[in-house]
């Protein structure tokens, strides 16, 4: 039996069993003198329970033994997987229903067995994230292990070239792989410093502007503007990068005479700071309301102008939780993807300057994974390997920035 | 004070340097201001200067060009045999009927590559519009009608203005031959400008004339609704679980961390999950939405857990303190009274996180929706493609056709997104409460 029907049958015996448990329920509790009972629905559900729990944990225990490499394609397994199973399921269930039936009376405490069940599910939900997180670093480092066993950790942390496409003969001429990312990391470091540039000052003096000078009604016409420039998706900087920004940039340099190639860096950084502006600005705008009002008062009571108080004592106070910000706002350049992907080169270049291509990380795991790949080139695995350092970084990124701007809440708090 | 000191003040105010001091610093405060207000202006000025190129590269997308023929629907090329048989009619090559259409309108074109030219002003899809005229009215074989048929995107691109008509001709795609018959058909009013219905029902195709997001608004409809069957009760149940429930200890702590740094992880890295587990793993179908809305699940789910726990937080204890007062189990309060009171704002944090993963990509082309589909999906586990992946691929493309498009299709995604927020913004303003 595949598993529609089967979901089906189970369902139609789970609420045959909730109208017989509570029609049984009502019966025995009318007779028995025992006001204080649980509800009849509530036996119903006690009901369903049973008769639900056992197959469902069959089920999955059968799911997890078949994602588990034991061969199931032969035919004992698989009879044992269309028909045994499913007749094992639907008996487990029914004797839940049965046994369940025949225990109700009314000084039965279903409520405490139904409140278990859903506990446990509420802490299963919840273990749903650490798992996620487990998930990923465990396939991330399983296909690394197997990379590093083809290539050599230090020609991948050390070399300086980088040209992933391996020969599809033995006896092809060149391109014999070579995976030195040093070139990604500088590309990324690269694009994420020029991104920092136009991120930076913009959002955090508009984030300063926001709270220092402007009226209510000016910010709350203008901070959700401002947000609208989060929640464009990144595919669209991508598109307006690439058609846009890169051209414009390419005619620039053309009338002063320099060289400027259409997928420069420049590009690419400045529209990754235009998407990361609002996301600057609404940390730095958090972290200068948390800076007591007591701070500017003082400053004011001294003869210091705004702009003085700004610079001299509520941007110095805040500065722990600005880095913290900032830090926040690199992790997020360095993951980004469709940005670079659209806008930035593909050839890996070792180089600082902004008006050339240069490649990223994230362009890198898209070139080697898009399209049909078998898991057991270095090609493919190269992509995990990146990735884990991309995630190791933006994590220890992330960690350092919350323990910055949490020491820096319990500052003011 | 004294009349002494005061004079003596006075004469400190207004000694030069003083003066001089004081409109310095006021000057700095004013320039200091300025910077302030000028960096709100620039970051606005790039939105503007974002969505026009976006909307000036998009709008002509939603119109498309005509190209009225008189069709003679001449019985000896569709029903030789004249029996009228419905698997004939089917057979029968239609695009004759357009080459004949457009050799007799224009009887000098005779050489075989300049035949070629001609036939491609009328897009390769005119003889499935033919086909269906006939099928639906076998009367008009024989007959000669004008048929307005679908041009091909160059005639397109010309009529629409983005081909530079005074460029030399080796630098244009369309040579002067191809516009000295478009004037001629212009002249005659045989070129026509109509609402691009196809833009909307048609799925993804290698002619721009022909593509539409019809299929790739139908994969992230489905993607989507896998995202939120899986992401929305598990959030909300982990936000129960943390805020009302969990007892202080190591298991609620490492809950608490994973979940504020799996909000933090790149996209990306979540395709390569999706690729790990639910591919190579799991066996599901590839580019099917079931596993991209499973992906994306597991990435908005932090955002739903960060936004339900705000919620559930805001809640007031008396609440919780009645409800527990008057008999109730710890469950029943919370699932009674608590929940339903912060659902607004569950709800609101809900459509936020749905609305980012509308809008990405990159987990996506990890796990290999970015085929190329032309079929409209019609289940969660047929090959498809989402609205911003087909963004990307046609970004790609490189017809000059597909930049409007793309742009075309941004629009559309735009559009929805605005709606999403917009119902956000509509629940939280109507249902929330102040307590």
């Amino acid at each position: 039996m595949s598993f529609y029907p089967l979901l089906i049958v189970l369902l139609l015996m789970s609420a045959v069993g909730y109208w017989f448990g509570s029609k049984k329920a009502l019966s025995t509790v009318r007779k028995s003198s025992n006001f204080i009972t649980p509800r009849p629905h509530q036996f119903g559900l006690y009901v369903v329970i049973w008769a639900l729990v056992p197959p469902v944990v069959l089920g999955a225990l059968w799911a997890m033994l078949q994602v588990t490499p034991i061969q199931m394609d032969t035919g004992a397994m698989r009879q044992i997987d269309r028909v045994v199973f499913p007749v094992i399921l639907l008996l487990a269930a029914g004797a839940g229903l049965y046994f369940s039936i025949l225990r109700i009376n009314p000084d039965l405490r279903v409520r405490k067995t139904i409140e278990g069940v859903i506990y446990i599910v509420l802490i299963l939900a919840s273990i749903i994230s650490i798992l996620t997180t487990l998930g990923i670093v465990l396939s991330l480092l399983f296909e690394t292990i197997q990379f590093f066993g083809k290539v050599p950790m230090s020609e991948f942390f050390f070399g300086l070239t980088w040209s992933p496409q391996t020969a599809l003969r033995a006896d092809q001429v060149g391109s014999s792989g070579a995976f030195g990312s040093v070139p990604l990391f500088t590309g990324t470091l690269l694009i994420t410093f020029i991104a920092m540039c136009v991120a930076v000052p913009l959002g955090l003096l508009s984030a300063v502007y926001m709270t220092e000078y402007a009226s209510s009604k000016f910010r709350s016409a203008v901070k959700p503007m401002l947000e609208v420039l989060a929640g464009i998706p990144t595919v669209v900087y991508g598109f307006f990068a690439a058609l846009t920004v890169g051209v414009f940039f390419r005619d620039l340099g053309d009338s002063l005479g320099i060289d400027v190639v259409s997928e420069s860096a420049l590009a690419a950084g400045v529209v990754m700071g235009m998407m990361i502006i609002p996301f600057v600005s609404s940390l730095s705008d958090d972290i200068i309301m948390a800076v007591p009002q007591s701070l500017r008062d003082g400053s004011y009571g001294l003869g210091a102008t705004k702009s003085e108080t700004v610079r001299k004592v509520i941007l110095p106070a805040a500065l722990p939780g600005i880095v913290g910000a900032v830090l926040l706002a690199v992790s997020r350049a360095i993951g980004e993807t469709m940005i670079v992907v659209m806008a930035a080169g593909f050839a890996a270049n070792l180089t600082a300057n902004p008006l050339e291509a240069v490649t990223t990380v994230t362009v890198q795991i898209v070139g080697l994974l898009v399209g049909d790949q078998e898991f057991d080139s270095a090609k493919t695995l190269a992509a995990f390997a990146l990735a884990l350092v991309l995630f190791i970084v933006t994590l220890c990124l992330n960690v350092i920035a919350l323990i910055v701007v949490r020491k820096y809440r319990e500052k003011y708090d | 004070m004294t009349d002494q000191a005061q004079k003596e003040g006075g004469n400190a105010w207004q000694s030069e340097a003083f003066i001089k001091n004081l409109t310095k610093r006021k000057r700095a405060e004013r320039r200091f201001r300025l910077t302030g207000l000028l960096a709100i202006i620039t970051a606005l000025t790039l939105l503007a200067i974002l969505l026009f190129s976006i909307v000036s590269k998009g709008y002509t997308a939603f119109v498309q060009t005509f190209v009225t023929l008189d069709i003679t629907f001449s019985e000896e090329v569709i029903d030789p045999n004249g029996t009228r048989d419905p698997m004939e009619l089917r057979s029968a090559n239609y695009s004759k009927l357009v080459q004949n259409a457009l050799r007799a309108k224009f009887p000098e074109v005779t050489s075989r590559r300049d035949l070629r030219r001609l036939f491609s002003l009328v897009s390769g899809d005119a003889d499935t519009k033919l086909r269906e005229m006939v099928e639906n009215n076998p009367e008009l074989i024989g007959k000669t009608e004008p048929v307005s048929l679908l041009a091909g995107d160059d005639v397109d691109m010309v009529n629409k203005g983005y081909i530079d008509r005074n460029l030399i001709e080796d630098d244009r795609r369309v040579k002067d031959m191809e516009l000295s018959w478009l004037d001629v058909l212009e002249a005659d009013g045989d070129i026509e400008i109509h609402f691009n219905t196809g833009f909307f029902t048609n799925g993804d195709s290698r002619e721009p004339e022909k593509a539409g997001i019809a299929g790739a608004m139908v994969g992230s409809f489905y993607t989507l609704v896998i995202t939120m069957v899986i992401a929305f009760p598990i959030g909300v149940m982990t936000a129960i679980y943390l805020e009302e429930f969990a007892a202080k200890n190591k298991l609620t702590d490492l809950i608490e961390v994973n979940i504020n740094n799996l909000a933090a992880v790149p996209s990306i890295v979540f395709g390569l999950l999706g690729l790990a587990i639910f591919l190579n793993v799991a066996h599901l179908p590839r580019s099917a939405p079931i596993v991209g809305g499973l992906t994306l699940a597991l990435m908005t789910l932090p955002t739903i857990i960060i936004a339900a726990r705000a919620a559930i937080r805001a809640v007031p204890d008396s609440i919780r303190q009645a409800a527990l007062g008057l008999g109730a189990s710890n469950q029943q309060a919370a699932f009674h009274h608590i929940l339903p009171l912060s659902m607004p704002g569950i709800l609101t944090g809900t459509i936020i996180g749905l609305s980012q993963a509308l809008g990405e990509t990159a987990p996506l082309l990890m796990i290999g929706m970015v085929a190329f589909i032309a079929d409209i999906p019609s289940g969660f586990g047929d090959p498809a493609t989402v609205m911003p992946v087909q963004i990307f691929l046609w970004a790609d493309s490189p017809e000059r056709a597909f930049v409007e498009k793309t742009s075309g299709a941004i629009m559309v995604l735009l559009g929805f997104l605005i709606l999403m927020n917009a119902f956000a913004i509509f629940l939280r303003k109507k249902f929330e409460r102040r307590w």
